[in-house]
């Protein structure tokens, strides 16, 4: 099977993102560096399994955010988000 | 709502009750101490510990509204799985299960938001959205929603009996059917997989702009997002939730 | 103090495995599928092998010629990171140091380099001295895409993520390059009998 059938919404990983976060973190809107497009991290396609949350863009693959619990410190990576959105009373 | 710094910690729940919903899926109630509120739609974090010290981890939805004094989800039984067999097989009344949540912010849905409200589900993916409708009618709410849901045959159906009575009496709620491996005799509803010529059917058009909410295993879930966009729907207006590989 | 869950097993053993278990590992008879994006589907017309960075010379193999090198089939355990191990699992390929024969080079590191965008860093002796492979072949099989194929780099003592699916060269560095997962808190080096998962462990 590829691995497409094993990866899930960006909302299934609110889990280690919002221990980051430490608020919702699915309806803050990034916007991919690679082609610009725009969307909820919980539209953001999830890869990585166990390993930690790779988001992808669902316009063009590329990896727009990183996460990883490591023993108690996380990692946070956004070299591939242009820049994120977040709002007030979210 | 805001952060509430305690949310995401692991905790023990006690199940309070474990209810068969069908030959395949069954509910946990659960009583979680400091428990405070969902949103439908919401998901929780189990973990199972061995005395080894082996951990398994898997996501639930919640299918109970948040106006329900405890929370319940609706597990499907996976025969070669590893977490499933030990909700559905091993716990009982009394036993302990330790979890994080309420978790997920995209895939939810209130009487605020909304409508109209198209949900599309197969098999156990009904759970988060039949969460939706409870919370739905709690609030007596007049949103127009229309249910597509798939499943394998009759009895295989979830909460079959609920959505009769949910429908009987509101006429702004439907729940469309369809049964894709067997039909009980005399069955005149769908007999297929969702495909575009029944959300077609089913869903409002494209210009009504209603709001898609999609949950199940995820070949299906990415065949009925594709046929939606196929259809003219705004990819704006449309929320997946995979469940994974199988699970349907 | 934790929480066990009553009745629970698992799918974890790690009964009749003594000795070849690394600390905090199980066992597992499938065969697991972890991945940091899609599958690639390149076409062997249009796959290559090469090796570029600090070389004398970039070396290139198409297909074709990749499978006419020498071939080895050797029976491994592997050791994932997520804590699975699988024992004797049987794979061919070619060694690296067949691909790095004649090879001039003053480079102390590679950093594997991938369809789909990964990669992975190893000092440059543990991919040499018969201990890494490109392999294109799973128990006698064409190795599936879901597990790596057309071939994926093997370095079986390390944890399985440096044994990268859908290889394409390796890059030759006198510097060491963090790659996909070691940039983002995982091990330099990943060797499962030291247990070192993760950034700090020693
Ligand atoms: C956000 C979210 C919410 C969810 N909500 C629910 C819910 O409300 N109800 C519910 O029942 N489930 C839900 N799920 C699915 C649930 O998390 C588990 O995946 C499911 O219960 C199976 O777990 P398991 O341990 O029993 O099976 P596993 O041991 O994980 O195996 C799952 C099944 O898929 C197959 N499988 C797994 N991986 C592969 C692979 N790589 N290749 C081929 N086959 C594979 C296995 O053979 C097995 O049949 C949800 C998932 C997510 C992400
Ligand atoms: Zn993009």
């Amino acid at each position: 099977m590829d691995a497409e059938a094993l990866r899930l919404d960006g909302n299934a990983a609110a889990g280690l993102l919002d221990q980051i976060f430490a608020s919702e973190v699915t309806t803050v809107r990034g916007t991919c560096a690679g082609c610009g497009r725009t969307s909820s991290i919980g539209a953001l396609l999830l890869y990585g399994g166990a390993m930690g949350a790779v988001l992808r863009c669902p316009g063009c693959e590329a990896v727009v955010l990183r996460a990883a619990a490591i023993r108690g410190r996380y990692l946070l990576d956004l070299r591939g988000a242009a820049h994120l959105e977040l709002r007030d009373g979210a | 709502m805001g952060a509430v710094p305690s949310r995401l910690s692991w905790r023990v729940a006690t199940v309070r009750a474990v209810q068969p919903e069908t030959q395949r899926v069954l509910s946990l109630v659960l009583d979680v101490p400091g428990w405070d509120g969902h949103q439908p739609g919401q998901h929780i974090d189990v973990r199972l510990t061995a005395a080894d010290g082996y951990q398994a981890q898997r996501s639930y939805s919640i299918s109970s509204a948040p106006e329900d004094p405890a929370i319940t989800i609706t597990v499907e039984r996976l025969d070669d799985g590893e977490v499933s067999p030990y909700l559905a097989d091993v716990l009982r009344p009394g036993d302990g299960l330790e979890l994080r949540g309420p978790i997920g912010g995209w895939f939810t849905w209130t009487t605020q938001d909304g409508g109209p409200l198209l949900l599309v589900a197969g098999g156990s993916g009904l759970a988060p959205l039949m969460a939706m409708l409870r919370h739905r009618a709690a609030r007596r709410s007049t949103v127009p929603v229309r249910l597509l849901y798939s499943s394998r045959g009759f009895d295989d159906i979830i909460y079959r009996a609920e959505l009769d009575r949910l429908v009987s009496h509101d006429p702004d709620l439907a729940v469309v059917h369809t049964l894709t491996r067997s039909q009980p005799p005399g069955w005149t509803g769908y007999a297929r997989r969702i495909d575009g010529a029944m959300l077609a059917a089913v869903a409002w058009a494209p210009e009504a702009r209603p709001l898609a909410m999609v949950c199940g295993p995820t070949p299906m879930v990415e065949a009925v997002a594709d046929a939606l966009v196929a259809l003219g729907h705004d990819p704006g207006r449309i929320r997946t939730e995979r469940f994974g590989p199988t699970g349907g | 103090m934790s929480f066990i869950s009553r009745g629970f097993k698992g799918r974890g053993r790690r009964e009749g495995a003594a000795g070849r278990l690394p600390p905090g590992q199980y066992l597992e008879h499938g065969f697991p599928v972890l991945s940091a994006g899609p599958t690639p589907h390149t076409p062997l017309d249009r796959w290559d092998f090469t090796m570029v960075g600090q070389v004398d010379q970039v070396r290139r193999w198409t297909w074709d010629e990749f499978l006419a090198l020498p071939a080895e089939t050797i029976t491994r355990d592997i050791h994932c990171v997520t804590k699975w191990s699988k024992l004797d699992s049987t794979w061919t390929g070619v060694s690296v140091d067949t691909l790095l024969d004649g090879v001039e080079t003053s480079a102390d590191y590679v950093l594997a380099f991938c369809d789909g965008g990964y990669t992975t860093n190893l000092p440059l002796e543990d991919v040499t001295g018969g201990k890494a492979w490109i392999a294109y072949a799973y128990e006698g099989q064409p190795l599936a895409p879901a597990h790596g194929g057309p071939a994926r780099l093997l370095v079986p003592h390390l944890y399985f993520w440096k044994s990268a699916k859908w290889v394409r060269g390796l890059e030759l560095l006198a510097a060491d390059q963090p790659g996909f997962w070691e940039s983002l808190g995982y091990h330099n080096r990943g060797d499962p009998w030291r247990e070192q998962r993760y950034w700090g462990d020693e």
